[in-house]
């Protein structure tokens, strides 16, 4: 075991999740060091980190996703531990083994585990010896025929997917053989060129399923906890917008099918640290297949926070750390309800890139209210990186509650400069689809072709 | 008429798919930006490509101009 105060840790990303790293590091006692790029000098996780190193190497994206550069720096702030974020090498077996290789201490599940995860194939076969339900074939499509075939199997629509992707990049829709063939190509080409292997997998597609993730954290003695549910079916370009906790009409026999599946597959690998996985839920049929696990910290871990009054960033540094966690610490029943907004630079009608200068950043605040922010008023917001500004998240007693307060909040946050999502986040939270709670996958779809059609007819 | 086509906002040039002179197709990609990870391509209402303006790994701002395009 090793002591948290005093120790530091250098924190292998940017933007508003070293920012939230480096909240609960300090609360802890620890020191904690970044690396910036010349444009970043300014945003809140550098000039609240307590070592700031600046690099100038091109792209700016290039210093987080160089392992033996950030190892390196690592171990010139004198780093005891390296947390590594989500995104870039969060969920990279050979960063977490060359961080250990070092005599770091590495803030996340064992290489091994990640490695056995990070590959979609390999998760879903894991998942069906567990009897958990999967979509579709654990094995690739190792050519256009063998495609054909498992996608004929399976009854189209069909996604083609990277076995080894993410953030949903690398996959594609086919609704016909022709259209199958073309996908299948295209993705093997973006498989290959993002995350070198041009493997490809066939599952299923689901019109109006619902994405439902299972937070679950697993403690060295090998017991896994379910920290209850999260509902992100709010999504565009398959990437999450808005997400909340309990996910809403989830029937208690399919929230307890979720959890203990997720328990399962944790278990069954040994699982220790933060993990979510995501499953897809037909609401009609009351049924769910398994989608993938992240071996890290999840962009949208604050709803889970505010439900379960855990800090899970804390949580992964004593697990880490070797400090003993209780299990009945984590054994809790979630209150209230949470929902989690991302404020992201682009426009709000097709959700396109707007990079600028923040001339103005006013944060909501108030009981209930929490801004998890990567930068404020005077700061570049640049093309290299993603384009997520801040996540806002409310707490209420019920989701009615919930929704008044993030209502209320998204009026109050005042960004200006660049183009935000806010007048499309505002127009999310005030609409019959999203305050009925019965949404899927399809809702933002369907907003955007109603707004459409509503301005053609005004 | 002459069209040209000008940045929608501050990007990288990651790809530029074509030369001066190709003919292109309507909603055929001449270049392809990145900005914020997400590749956006840039398209012409077709014809002859007369000037290509920016070149590769360039960083252009919002409204610059990149292609001019000569309708065939």
């Amino acid at each position: 075991m090793k002591p948290l105060a005093h120790s530091t840790v250098f924190i292998a990303n940017r933007g508003e999740i070293a920012n939230r790293v480096i909240q609960t590091a300090r609360r802890l006692g620890m020191r904690t060091a970044v690396l910036h790029g010349a444009m970043d000098a300014d945003l809140p996780y550098v000039t609240n980190a307590d070592i700031a190193v600046p690099t100038t190497v091109v792209p700016p994206v290039a210093p987080y996703l160089d392992i033996s550069g950030l190892v390196k720096t690592a171990i010139e702030c004198g780093a005891d531990a390296v947390h590594p974020g989500y995104g870039f090498l969060s969920e990279n077996a050979e960063f977490a083994q060359a961080v250990i290789e070092a005599g770091l201490i590495w803030v996340g599940p064992s290489p091994d585990v990640i490695a056995a995860m990070g590959n979609k194939l390999h998760a879903r076969e894991v998942a069906a010896r567990l009897s958990v339900p999967v979509n579709g074939a654990t094995e690739p499509a190792s050519t256009s025929e063998n495609a054909l075939r498992q996608a004929d199997e399976l009854g189209y629509p069909v996604l083609v997917k990277a076995a080894n992707g993410g953030g949903g990049i690398g996959m594609a829709m086919a609704r016909s053989e022709d259209s199958l063939i073309r996908a299948y190509s295209r993705v093997q080409e973006t498989a290959q060129r993002n995350f070198a292997s041009p493997d490809v997998f066939i599952e299923r597609y689901l019109d109006s399923a619902r994405h439902v993730e299972v937070q679950i954290f697993g403690l060295p003695n090998g017991r896994v906890v379910a920290l209850g549910e999260r509902d992100c079916s709010v999504q565009r370009r398959n990437q999450k917008i808005a997400e909340e906790s309990p996910a809403p009409f989830l029937t208690d026999e399919v929230r307890s099918g979720l959890v203990q599946a997720a328990v399962n597959l944790g278990e069954s690998i040994s699982y220790a640290n933060a993990g979510t996985v995501e499953f897809l839920v037909d609401m009609r049929a009351g049924t769910f297949v398994f989608l993938e696990m992240n071996t890290r910290i999840q962009v949208e871990h604050p709803v889970t926070e505010l439900v379960t009054g855990l800090d899970l960033v804390e949580l992964q540094f004593r697990v880490s750390f070797g400090h003993d966690v209780d299990i009945a610490d984590l054994n809790i029943e979630p209150s209230g309800h949470a929902i989690e907004a991302r404020i992201y630079a682009e426009d709000s009608e097709r959700f396109m890139p707007r990079p600028g200068k923040i001339t103005r950043w006013t944060e909501p605040a108030g009981s209930g209210v929490r801004v998890d922010s990567g930068f404020t008023s005077g700061n570049e917001v640049t093309p290299f990186f993603d384009p997520l500004l801040a996540k806002l998240s409310v707490h209420g007693a019920t989701r009615e509650a919930a929704l008044e307060r993030l209502g209320e909040a998204l009026a109050d946050f005042v960004v200006e400069g660049p183009e935000t999502n806010l007048p499309f986040l505002r127009r999310l939270v005030a609409s019959p689809h999203f305050s009925s709670g019965r949404y899927d996958t399809g809702i933002v779809r369907d907003l955007q072709s109603e707004a459409l059609s509503g301005k053609e007819t005004a | 008429m002459t069209q040209m086509i000008n940045a929608e906002m501050s990007a990288s040039v990651w790809r530029v798919l074509v030369t001066p002179g190709t003919e292109v197709e309507a909603d055929e990609p001449i270049l392809i930006l990145e900005s914020m990870k997400m590749e956006i391509p840039v398209m012409s209402d077709g014809g002859r490509v007369v000037e290509i303006a920016v070149s590769q790994g360039e960083i252009v701002q919002s409204g610059q101009h990149l292609v001019t395009v000569d309708p065939s």
